[in-house]
């Protein structure tokens, strides 16, 4: 089942204002992109829009429920392509899903895919877990 | 701009950080993890980005961290990292660029545990023009 080109199944997070607070909170990075509308587009952007670092830690849990816990993560790392744009009062997806690039011995590297409103917001996103 | 002399140097953060439980709580609730006993993956992106900004705003490296836009990062993780754990964090500026006025700092952050690495984590950071 750990085959390289197996696709594991979809799973999708929401992610609205209020999600983006907790996460400020828990992260400590209260940058006001993340909360303030006003200031979000007085800096360039269309509206407030999610830490990357949140999205990457849904996608991470992702990876900790395939690998069956958090412990067996071993690296996982990605890049910021495009930002996840949460306007307020709205609920916007997050869609996780993956395929095992590797299954070598008791290692898998798994090649995630990570979009929003059916843009591709993490380029090159891999971890790789313990078996 | 970054002081280009700080590029490869390696940079000692805050003497011990130690974790709580309530703050893993935190994380884990945000994310919908229900194992709270050990940290999840990324969670200690709450130690490395304040020791970043901590060490790279010094005067004397003179990052600008109000333009900054995260990149990319990468995590390895050779031991989780727990509630009650003491951690030492450092914090090692790998390269610099400039490209179309953006500065793009590569930032590597290691957490030592009783001496032992237990986490380095990589992060691109970029100031934007």
């Amino acid at each position: 089942m750990n085959e390289a080109g197996t696709v594991l199944e979809e799973k999708v997070f929401y992610l609205d204002r209020a999600l983006l607070k907790r996460y400020a909170d828990a992260s400590g990075d209260q940058n006001p992109i993340h909360q303030n509308e006003e200031f979000a587009v007085s800096v360039g952007l269309p509206n407030v829009i999610a830490h990357g670092m949140l999205t990457m830690a849904l996608v991470g849990k992702y990876v900790s429920d395939f690998a069956g816990g958090s412990a067996k993560v071993l690296e996982f790392g990605a890049r910021f392509i495009k930002p996840v744009i949460v306007p307020a009062g709205e609920k916007v997806d997050l869609t996780v899903s993956a395929t095992i690039t590797e299954g070598d011995g008791d290692k898998i590297t798994v090649t995630l895919s990570a979009t929003s409103a059916g843009v591709k917001v993490l380029g090159m996103a891999k971890a790789v877990v313990r078996v | 701009m970054l002081n280009p002399d700080s590029v490869g140097s390696t940079f000692a953060g805050t003497d011990s950080i130690t974790l709580s439980q309530s703050e893993i709580d935190a994380f884990c609730a945000v994310i919908g993890e229900s194992d709270t006993s050990i940290a999840p993956p990324t969670f200690t992106i709450r130690i490395t980005l304040n020791q970043f900004e901590e060490i790279l705003t010094r005067p004397e490296i003179g990052l600008d961290w109000s333009r900054l836009v995260h990149g990319d990062q990468k995590f390895e993780i050779f031991s989780p990292v727990k509630s009650g754990d003491q951690l030492t964090c450092s914090a090692t500026i790998e390269s610099y660029r400039v490209a179309a006025g953006n500065e793009i700092v590569s930032v590597r952050s290691d957490l030592q545990r009783e001496g032992q690495l237990v986490i380095s984590a990589w992060s691109t950071l970029v100031v934007r023009a």
